[in-house]
């Protein structure tokens, strides 16, 4: 913390007592960079992916269907019954059997329009939309199983959990793809920094023999690395805000939810990225030169 | 200041010297002389730790050089002032800035600039301040690299063949000088093969010669 200090309100004459590398500087720019826009990208998709499967499953969790047996005998006597049960439970907020040409919509885009749905036996659907946190599917299911016989409640589980599971995976890769960028830099940092420590080997052992202490060569490495990887990540991250607005924003209304990109919060994890590959510079380079510096009288 | 107590030091196998003894007291003035490859530059070295004994003791302001940690060296090397045999510059900076070198190293880079103009003028490179070490002659860099030795008034000054590539009468400039140093109390030790210089030299100063030998370190006598 005292060097990260010091690095910060330090000597900047300590900077002129290495002689400046330019392609070396130009290339760990570029390569922050490239690695802070591709951590840019990782993020936007993980966070939009999670974004999206949490609003699916959201509907999906406020709603349920409930599926009537076929038997023309007792359907309507069925279908009366089992409105009068959801109408009584608490935290459902509205309940709509559906009309045969709804039934019929739902069918059609797998047997065609040409259905006559009349003549089949199709179980009658109810659709019911709870809300607030009274709602006991467990408890309904079974005052339906009295009261109702052979009656299906579907609360859309099967359908939420593969969605959830996909969803906390991409997440899971792109997390996992963050630290391989972040171990990127490291690695990138500490090669730049070694060759960097070798051409300057002269350098250092004439600031060793006037009486140089390592921490002042070490902070002439570390400031420039640290400020190099800070720059290029933060050229990366505008590069890469660019490029998620001309990913798909998804439709109007509730285009935020869906549209691939950054919302509230999401903001500071970019602000972190330079800082982040700055600090790692930091490290990567500090650990270099007092490796190296250990090894010269 | 300085001790070596029984020192053995070589490259590789082979010893250069073993059972060394020498002792820079404060206020002396010593010459160092002896033929070519005897060893001279690698007894000073050892003299700024920048070399380590093999056996035998190195004491560097009473303490032993082999306990000192990287800090302490350094701090050490800011109390001896060395010219180098071969003038160690940094040559992406100006002659100026090379001889201010120990002072911004040490985070006083502030005191530079008053004494530095004095000094480039008092060993003739006031004209040259801002040049670059590469564009200096031989002679030029060892008159700069005599300035940065002496800039950080340090309490000893090793001089490596400091008139080496000097004409004479800078020579004898340069021998004044670290013979007024002396007088001011630092303790000089001044490696040469240049006896011409070292005669001059015995008029102004009280100095003790020594000559390195095939490993021997011997007082040198009255055959100078
Ligand atoms: N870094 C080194 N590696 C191997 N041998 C060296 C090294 N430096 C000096 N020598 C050898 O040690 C001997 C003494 O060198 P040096 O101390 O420079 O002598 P002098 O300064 O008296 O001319 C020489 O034979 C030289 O070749
Ligand atoms: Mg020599």
């Amino acid at each position: 913390m005292k060097a990260l200090l010091e690095l910060i309100l330090g000597d900047p004459q300590a900077d002129r007592a290495v002689p400046p590398t330019g392609m070396t500087a130009r290339l760990t720019v570029f390569v922050a960079a490239v690695m802070a826009f591709l951590a840019v990208i990782t993020l936007a998709i993980s966070l939009t992916t999670g974004r999206v499967a949490e609003a699916w499953a959201q509907e999906l969790a406020q709603s349920a269907t409930l599926r009537l047996p076929v038997d023309p005998q007792t359907s309507d006597a069925l279908l009366l019954s089992a409105l009068d049960v959801l109408e009584t439970t608490p935290g459902v907020t509205s309940v709509r059997a559906l009309s045969e040409t709804e039934q019929q919509a739902l069918l059609e885009p797998w047997f065609g329009p040409d259905l006559p749905l009349e003549s089949l036996p199709i179980p009658q659907l109810i659709e019911i939309i709870t809300g607030g946190d009274d709602y006991d599917a467990d408890g309904l299911r079974a005052r339906l199983s009295a009261q109702v016989p052979g009656a299906v409640l579907d609360d859309h589980t099967s359908w939420r959990a593969p969605l959830l599971e996909a969803a906390s995976r991409v997440r899971l890769i792109s997390w996992s793809v963050i630290i391989l960028i972040g171990a990127t830099i490291a690695a990138m940092i500490t090669l730049a920094a070694q060759a960097s420590l070798s051409a300057n080997a002269q350098v250092i052992r004439v600031l060793r023999l006037v009486g140089a202490r390592d921490t002042y060569i070490a902070r002439a490495f570390v400031r420039r690395y640290t400020s190099r990887a800070g720059l290029g990540a933060l050229v990366g991250v505008v590069v890469g805000i660019g490029a998620t607005v001309l990913m798909p924003q998804g439709g109007s209304g509730d285009s935020i939810l869906i549209g691939v990109g950054f919302v509230g919060a999401e903001w500071l994890l970019l602000v972190m990225i330079p800082i982040l590959s700055a600090v790692t510079a930091f490290f990567a380079t500090r650990a270099a030169a007092f490796r190296r510096l250990r090894e010269q009288t | 200041m300085i001790e070596l107590d029984k020192v053995s030091y070589g490259f590789g196998g082979t010893a250069l010297f073993s059972q060394l003894s020498l002792n820079l007291t404060a206020g002396s003035f010593h010459f160092l002389t002896g033929p070519s490859g005897a060893g001279k530059t690698t007894l000073l070295r050892l003299c700024y730790a920048d070399l380590r004994a093999r056996s035998g003791k190195v004491r560097l302001f009473g303490q032993d050089a082999a306990t000192l940690d990287r800090d302490a060296v350094a701090l050490a090397r800011r109390r001896i002032g060395v010219v180098h045999q071969n003038c160690e510059f940094l040559d992406h900076l100006t002659i100026a800035e090379n001889i201010a070198l120990p002072l911004t190293v040490s985070d006083r880079g502030g005191e530079a600039a008053q004494n530095l103009q004095e000094l480039l003028n008092w060993v003739g490179l006031g004209a040259q301040a801002n040049q670059l070490p590469p564009e200096l002659s031989g002679g030029e860099r060892q008159r700069a690299a005599l300035a940065r030795a002496v800039i950080m008034s340090p309490d000893v000054i090793i001089a490596d063949e400091p008139t080496g590539n000097v004409d004479w009468e800078m020579s004898q400039r340069l021998m004044r000088l670290l013979a007024e140093l002396n007088k001011m109390g630092k303790t000089i030790l001044i490696a040469t093969h240049d006896l011409h210089m070292i005669r001059a030299m015995k008029t102004d100063v009280s100095a003790r010669v020594l000559r390195l030998r095939d490993g021997q370190l011997l007082q040198a006598g009255a055959d100078l």
